[in-house]
């Protein structure tokens, strides 16, 4: 067993750093080995990493992990301090917060996943078509990308879900509404420097229609700083969900979404800190995550760090 | 023999600067004409007028027996294909050789994408070991070879060169010339090479223009520029520049602005 | 070592550290300069401007040079603290890079820019240092120094360009310039006149003139000797005007392969490397 495996070490290592590597798996693979390494190499970015990684396996193993119901009220054991039935204590209807701390991890993971699977394709969508094209699409795409930024993203967010009335897809929706026109913008940026270059034109020469060259070869050249963006950009959606969430906007009732925590904690926070304070910290502590994450993923990717 | 391209009248603009003037052009079917100029000469322009790259032109391009209209369709890019100057812009630096090389074969539908990769690579003289790597794990000659092997696998009549050599040392400089001098003798195409450098025109080409502010001043043929048979002043003085540095020689330049 | 010797390098080595493992960019160069025009010709990665960058002492941070002797004058270029550095760097050995577009200050004149880097080693008054800088201007054969002067880097052209770069680097009076590959952005005959002037400025002023080039031919008819280097060594030292002679294979294989205006369309003979002259 111990055998086989060193005897594949170096095998494996030199597949992937070959030179010459055979086919177009192992290029792939090779590269991203190289970007790993890179990316290991920073402390603070592999913290980020694993608090991120921790926040996905509670998500998923979450019935496992959390030894109450999250949702269960017990009126005779309200606002308990932190003990060792109780972690990190109870809430005012007696439901054990670790419990609703870990469920409510999903809601922050899925309120991201949510955002980005939105924002980042219209964002990067919008930003390339308008810098590929420039003229009016350009100026029309970017004067409504203006509109969205001239607002301060929570007023927006807030005004959105004003609109559509409260809910966790609302905030979702809003919180993506205001999320792409940054997006926009670096795509945009990104696809100006390189729309000119030789390699574009050379591909325009071959026959590649403007759609093929979008989607083919500018869009790889914006998706690094692109992926950097929305990586730091997650801890700001966590924290206007769960604004939203505190001012009753967001996540409803019962829901253990960590915002609401907070908000529904607020009135103890003298006497019984615990009931806002975790999930605050838990906030934070994911936030951090992700920050970390996307500073150490702009080492790795930015193209103009690389190569 | 009828000419293979035949440009007549040809001028070009960006915005208000008359960057090409009154330039007429033939060159036989199996010919290599070689453009010469200094930088802002227009040499490239013509160049980049031919695929369609400068849109504000007049005048008559006739490639084929098929006279060129402002847009370019995908029949062209199967007759004409072009060569950059500089091997490390014209490469897209995140896609693999492989990719490269296949994209073209499935846009025109030319199908065998497998095999033709493989021809396209070993005709420029690379194995396939090359086939799956980066841009950047090649040197700037072995990426040329790349740019070519790209414009050879549509099999283009035509290749348009845009100083192919300039950005390379002089040792794969000369293995470069004589890859494309060895590919127009086996494929019978057609050249229009740019170039700054009068020898390396002179050694490839059979006939040559000299441009200068966007008009050709002079033509010459090989020979009559090897026994330095020149009498535009500015292409005279062009040919001596090209001798190297002789102190009397420099003192006689003139401003040609 | 003769009185004229200004610079004595020997057996200078460099090695960067990278993740790939240690890359010998220089190894075992050594060369005497007095007062002349050395000319260093190699390919990419010869190790040519590394050479040029470790007598100025602008080795990259992962670089490591090691020589029996880099003496300047009674200088030990070897092991000069930073603030050593900054004394001979600029004031006694200068250097113009290839791209003047990228060295010079896009947002300051060029005045302004020349006037700076005379006062950075002269004490001396805004008048006095605005008319050497415009003297200056004028001895590197610019026709309107005023206006020059007064232009963004931006607004003049590569040669003048060029040419800003030179009188700047020259206005300290340095005893030593290295120029690295400081024309092979401009067209030939922009090319030839700004090495004229560079040519009549290092006469003038009893200068030695370091010029690093891909190009043997140019270099061969500029300089009256030359290094020529391959790999990181010096494969072949000699005269300038007996480069007909040069007997390593590398050198005449590099003179070989240029295209020749012969009107003759053959094959053009291709360097063939050996492994043997990277050992040397």
């Amino acid at each position: 067993m111990n055998i086989t495996s060193n005897a594949a070490k170096p095998g494996l290592k030199q597949w992937l750093t070959s030179d010459t590597p055979q086919s177009r798996w192992q290029a792939k693979c090779g590269r991203a080995w190289l970007g790993w390494l890179k990316f290991t190499e920073n402390r603070l970015a592999m913290i980020g990493l694993s608090i991120v990684l921790a926040l996905i396996l509670v998500t998923i193993f979450a019935p496992l992990l959390a030894p109450y119901d999250p949702l269960a009220a017990d009126l005779t054991n309200r606002i308990q301090s932190p003990s060792a039935e109780h972690w990190f204590g109870t809430d005012q209807l007696g439901r054990d917060i670790l419990s609703r701390l870990i469920y409510g991890a999903q809601y922050t993971l899925m309120i991201v996943a949510l955002v980005v699977i939105t924002a980042a394709p219209v964002g990067l969508l919008v930003g390339t078509a308008a810098g590929f094209f420039g003229g009016w699409i350009d100026a029309t795409l970017m004067r409504i990308t203006d509109i969205f930024l001239a607002f301060p993203k929570l007023i927006l967010a807030l005004a959105f879900v004003s609109a559509l009335g409260p809910g966790i897809e609302n905030a979702v929706l809003a919180i993506a509404l205001t999320a792409w026109p940054p997006y926009a913008r670096i795509a945009r940026a990104e696809t100006i420097t390189v729309r000119k270059s030789d390699y574009i034109e050379a591909a325009r020469l071959q026959g590649v229609s403007n759609m093929g060259l979008i989607l083919g070869h500018i869009t790889p050249m914006c998706i690094s700083s692109l992926v950097v963006r929305v990586t730091l950009d997650m801890a700001g959606m966590i924290l206007i969900a769960a604004g939203l969430g505190f001012l009753g906007l967001g996540a409803q009732p019962p829901m253990p979404e960590w915002g609401a925590m907070v908000s529904e904690g607020r009135q103890f926070l003298l006497e019984q800190w615990w009931v806002s304070t975790v999930p605050g910290l838990a906030i934070f502590i994911v936030s951090l995550g992700f920050n970390l994450l996307g500073d150490g993923l702009r080492d790795v990717l930015d193209p103009r760090g690389g190569d | 023999m009828t000419a293979m391209i035949e440009i007549t009248k040809l001028n070009a603009w960006f915005d208000d600067n008359h960057v090409l003037k009154d330039i007429d052009i033939s060159i036989p079917a199996n010919g290599s004409f070689g453009l010469v100029g200094e930088s802002g000469s227009g040499k490239s322009t013509v160049l980049r007028t031919i695929t369609g790259l400068v849109d504000d032109w007049e005048g008559n391009i006739v490639v084929n027996n098929k006279e060129l209209t402002k847009k370019r369709d995908k029949t062209f890019y199967r007759l004409a294909q072009m060569v950059f100057q500089d091997p490390f812009g014209s490469l897209h630096p995140r896609h693999t050789i492989d990719r490269i090389l296949t994209e073209p074969v499935n846009i025109h539908k030319l199908g065998n994408s497998d095999a033709r990769v493989v021809e396209a690579l070993k005709q420029v003289g690379l194995d396939n070991s090359f086939r799956f790597r980066y841009p950047h794990q090649l040197s700037g000659g072995q990426r040329q070879r790349v740019a070519i092997a790209r414009a050879l696998i549509l099999e283009p009549k035509i290749l348009l060169l845009d100083e192919p050599t300039s950005a390379l040392d002089v040792s794969i400089q000369a293995e470069v010339l004589n890859l494309l001098t060895r590919l127009r003798n086996d494929l019978g195409l057609t050249y229009i090479m740019v170039s700054h450098d009068l020898a390396v025109v002179a050694h490839m080409c059979d006939d040559i223009a000299i441009m200068n502010h966007g008009r050709i001043v002079e033509r010459a043929t090989a020979g009559q520029l090897a026994d330095g048979k020149l009498e535009n002043p500015y292409s005279q003085q062009l040919f001596k520049a090209a001798g190297g540095y002789d102190r009397a020689v420099i003192d006689s330049f003139v401003d040609w602005d | 070592m003769t009185t004229d010797t200004l610079l004595s390098v020997k057996n200078l080595a460099i090695t960067f550290s990278t993740s790939k493992g240690p890359v010998h960019a220089v190894r075992g160069v050594s060369f005497d300069l007095g007062r002349e025009r050395l000319g260093i010709v190699g390919e990419s990665g010869s190790g040519k401007s590394q050479t040029g960058r470790a007598i100025l002492g602008l080795t990259a941070a992962n670089g490591k040079i090691t020589a029996d002797q880099m003496q300047f004058h009674d200088l030990d270029l070897r092991n000069l603290s930073k603030r050593d550095w900054r004394k001979v760097r600029g004031a006694r050995i200068s250097m113009i890079m290839q791209d003047p577009k990228y060295s010079l200050n896009p947002v300051m004149t060029i005045g302004d820019q020349i006037i700076e880097a005379y006062r950075e080693h002269h004490k001396v008054n805004a008048i006095e240092a605005k008319r050497r800088a415009l003297d200056m201007l004028a001895a590197v054969k610019i026709r309107d120094p005023e206006r020059v002067f007064n232009s963004y880097p931006h607004e003049v052209s590569g040669g003048m360009g060029q040419r800003v770069m030179i009188a700047m680097m020259l206005i300290p009076d340095p005893e030593i310039l290295i120029a690295d590959e400081p024309t092979s952005a401009l067209d030939v005959t922009v090319q030839l006149q700004v090495m004229a002037i560079l040519d009549d400025l290092v006469r003038e002023r009893g200068m030695a003139l370091v010029f690093i080039s891909h190009d043997l031919h140019l270099v061969s008819s500029f300089c009256d000797r030359v290094l020529v280097m391959y790999q990181g060594h010096v494969v072949e030292e000699i005269r300038a005007s007996e480069l007909d002679q040069a007997k390593h294979p590398y050198t005449q294989g590099l003179l070989n392969c240029l295209p020749k205006m012969d009107g003759n369309h053959a094959e053009l003979p291709v360097l063939t490397r050996e492994a043997s002259w990277a050992e040397t």
